[in-house]
């Protein structure tokens, strides 16, 4: 079987999941894959769990991945990052957007969210292969909270053997366009946090 | 109106949806109707955005399905859209358009989602095309859901037939690669002629229909035989030591799991290609049959005298997944490859908190569910964003079934003697849809039935629809917009009670009032915007002050995603106080207005 490149998107409805996989996919396609995606929403979307699906290679069938598969794992949401770590394949890439949401079952004081140190004790034991980035922080810096899956795209792009201007062109392809500005440099400056 | 550009590239991603739209578009289609329902939704306003096709939201799939009857019988093509259950609504029409036949091309979507995501049922609609007798086509992707849906018009007349296309939420919504021709070409039609008039086709009264029913009959037999050779139906030859027969996501799954063997893969699926299956059997060593949800191709084939592997191993229920197609067929004992190593359970597990689903920061909804549960009511439900009043913190929903049947229930278990004071709660949209005949229904026979009314100006759970109360139609001309309150007092009711949904103690003086009516029915109307309207005007956060709060927890009671529990404990209750997150608050004031200890505040700051 011929390789395929799975990704994972997992957030919380209002990140921009949706957006930051379908630019994932455009790229692939772009970069001369078969891409493919798929992602469910509907009732998920009211402050739920969002998952998107992302495959690229030469020939892909079905669009979602199976558990343990995923060679990037991106989380815009840090508890998410331990919720999904089980479809990450060992040694896989994990990405975690530093970011804390609490659900309503911890808001309401029902159960605890996990501290920093205890989430990222447990995917370490799935892999090494780890990498922060405080998107929200850059974001805010950037004067837009809305750029963070941006800048997660950014850090993602930093991983991948696909040139830059792939992405750019595909993300202002994507994005109204006065904010294409804010969107190169929210990718820019999510590439330059990893490396 | 636009036109999509070109782009530099004649691949193009698009959504099992935007294909259906665009295969729609491409044949020439005059006439759209649909009801918003997940994971349908997309393909209407993705249609509506092209030159030359009517596309309209209807106030129900039957009402969408009569609709686009009447285009086809005028001469025009024509599509109806739904979801799975939207085609039991549209059914009591679509068993007789069986019958006519059609005018100009008819096709029926009809969108079903394994696994209810976002339904609830998980219901198998290829029984319809088998119970309706009608061809049933089935896309693998969204190159063939535009492909098909063309195609599904060509049968339509060719057959004088409605044609079913039958997507799922993983059709619907998957992205895959799309050859568009640049420019996109739709074919051109001329303008229709007077309507020919054709009453033994048309007008099925008995002495017509029973005529009809034996052309069914000889029509599909021709769709039968049509199966044989169509494009639609292909076997793809490898190791036949194995040949599976699958189709749609099926399909998808089937062909990574059991790469390098032998495929029938059927975009038709009923009526099935007897003689292609027998022919295909008899040349592999073990068939197999991998479809989603009921054993529909599989009782037919096993019928022939067949014996695949089948249900016995791949699962009834939910979705089908890469992982079950592949277990199941370890199971079965066929020579798969092993997927990836089963991923243990961990000794250290990390104990994930739960990330339900809660009405919005703002959300008209929650002053409702808030009284209905501080009230002890009992609450017949709907269908929409207000099913979150059965989660905690309201668990204030006790019966829901379908699109209006909020009322009907909640009228039954009165005339019943059920005891209990009941409240009926049901959406601006879903009383359009189906609640005006519910409503009719207990205001005639007298039943003491209090329905509540929540107009939020939008169809919200499907991501913000038009609908006959906002008066606007879908490609964005305006409409007439029917005014629920005079209709309601037209209907007769006399207990009516107008609200404003932000008003927590008003919405429940109402309640309390209209439960008290015996003997008749009572309405009271809710009036409140759902925040992602683009219009809806954030008013200056809330914000607690720690000094005066004592971490009583009421206002958690209200269950908005903005209220946190604060570090800070109170000193002499050693509860946390609460805390609100200005970036999520909306500035509704519910939690305000809630307080026993008038600690929550409206700050003089907005977030945009």
């Amino acid at each position: 079987m011929e390789r395929i490149t799975n990704f994972l998107f997992v957030g919380v409805g209002g990140q921009g999941i949706l957006t930051a996989s379908d630019i994932a996919a455009s790229v692939g396609l772009a970069a001369g894959f078969e891409a493919k995606k798929s992602e469910v929403h509907g009732f998920s979307q009211r402050g739920g769990v969002v998952e998107s699906h992302v495959r690229w290679g030469r020939r892909v069938g079905a669009p979602t991945a199976e558990k343990g598969t995923v060679d990037y794992l991106i989380a815009l949401e840090l508890l998410e990052s331990a919720r999904w770590i089980d479809w990450l394949r060992p040694g896989g890439a994990l990405l975690i957007n530093r970011q804390r949401i609490a659900p309503m079952t911890v808001t309401v004081g029902d159960q605890i969210y996990p501290a920093d140190e205890k989430v990222l004790e447990f995917v370490r034991a799935s892999t090494d292969d780890v990498t922060f980035i405080d998107g929200l922080a850059i974001a805010e810096d950037l004067g837009n909270t809305r750029m963070v899956n941006t800048v997660v795209l950014g850090a993602l792009a930093s991983r991948l053997d696909v040139d830059e201007e792939t992405w750019l062109s595909v993300i202002e392809a994507r994005v109204p366009p006065k904010y294409a500005e804010l969107n190169r440099k929210a990718f820019r400056r999510g590439r330059e946090a990893v490396i | 109106m636009k036109n999509p550009t070109s782009a530099s590239s004649t691949r193009r991603l698009l959504s099992g949806n935007e294909a259906i739209a665009l295969g729609a578009w491409e044949a020439g289609v005059r006439y759209a109707a649909a009801y918003p329902g997940t994971p349908s939704t997309e393909i209407l306003p993705a249609l509506g955005q092209y030159a030359g096709v009517k596309a309209e939201w209807s106030s129900n799939e039957k009402v969408a399905l009569d609709s686009a009857i009447g285009a086809s019988f005028a001469g025009g093509r024509a599509i109806a859209v739904m979801k799975h259950v939207g085609v039991n609504v549209a059914a009591d029409s679509l068993m007789t358009l069986s019958y006519t036949g059609v005018g100009g091309g008819l096709v029926l979507v009809s969108a079903d989602d394994p696994g209810a995501f976002s339904s609830q049922n998980e219901q198998d609609n290829r029984h319809y095309a088998r119970f309706g007798k009608f061809p049933c086509l089935e896309p693998s992707d969204s190159q063939e859901a535009k492909d098909f849906t063309a195609l599904a018009f060509e049968l339509s007349e060719r057959f004088d037939t409605p044609v079913m296309l039958r997507s799922t939420t993983r059709i619907s919504h998957s992205k895959s690669p799309v050859e568009v021709s640049m420019p996109i070409g739709r074919r051109e039609w001329e303008p229709l002629p007077p309507f020919e008039r054709k009453p033994q086709k048309y007008v099925m009264i008995p002495a017509h229909a029973r005529l009809r029913h034996p052309e069914i009959e000889e029509r599909m037999g021709a769709i039968a035989e049509y199966a044989e050779t169509c494009p639609l139906n292909r076997v793809e030859w490898g190791d036949k030591r194995v040949g599976v027969i699958a189709d749609g996501m099926g399909y998808q799954y089937a062909r990574e799991v059991f790469a390098g063997f032998s495929f029938l893969k059927l975009g038709l699926v009923h009526p099935l290609p007897e003689r292609m299956v027998r022919d295909f059997a008899a040349e592999v060593d073990v068939l197999v049959v991998v479809e989603e949800l009921d054993p529909f191709i599989e009782e037919q084939v096993r019928a022939m005298g067949l014996e695949p592997v089948g249900k016995e191993f791949f699962p009834l229920t939910a979705e089908l997944t890469l992982a079950r197609v592949r277990e199941g067929a370890m199971e079965a004992g066929l020579p798969v490859g092993k997927g990836p190593e089963p991923v243990e359970e961990r000794e250290d597990a990390l104990s994930i908190p739960a990330r339900p689903p809660a009405l919005c920061p703002g959300c008209p909804h929650r002053s409702v569910y808030f009284n209905l549960r501080k009230l002890r009511l009992l609450v017949s439900g709907d269908i929409g964003c207000y099913a979150i009043g059965v989660l905690p913190p309201f668990e204030k929903m006790d019966m829901l079934i379908s699109m209006g049947a909020s009322i009907g229930m909640a009228h039954g278990a009165k005339q019943a003697g059920c005891p209990d004071d009941i409240v009926a709660t049901i959406g601006d949209s879903t009383f359009f849809h189906t609640g005006l005949p519910e409503l009719a229904n207990t205001i005639y026979n007298r039943g003491n039935v209090c329905t509540m009314i929540l107009d939020n100006r939008t169809t919200a759970m499907t991501g913000g629809q038009e609908h006959p109360g906002t008066g606007v139609k879908l490609q964005g001309e305006p409409g007439h917009q029917i005014d629920i309150e005079a209709v309601v007092r037209a209907m007769g009711v006399e207990n009516l009670w107008v609200v404003d949904a932000m008003n927590v103690a008003g919405v429940e003086q109402a309640i309390q009032e209209a439960i008290a009516v015996e003997d008749r029915p009572s309405v009271i109307y809710v009036k409140g915007e759902c925040v992602f309207l683009p219009g809806y005007q954030r008013r200056p956060t809330a914000a607690v002050d720690p000094k005066v709060c004592n971490g009583c927890g009421f206002c958690l009671r209200v269950g908005c995603p903005a209220i946190l529990k604060a570090e800070e404990t109170d000193e002499r209750t050693g509860r946390p106080k609460a805390e609100i997150d200005p970036l999520l608050c909306t500035g509704c004031t519910v939690c305000l207005q809630v307080c026993p200890r008038s600690a929550i505040y409206q700050t003089d700051q907005q977030e945009m």
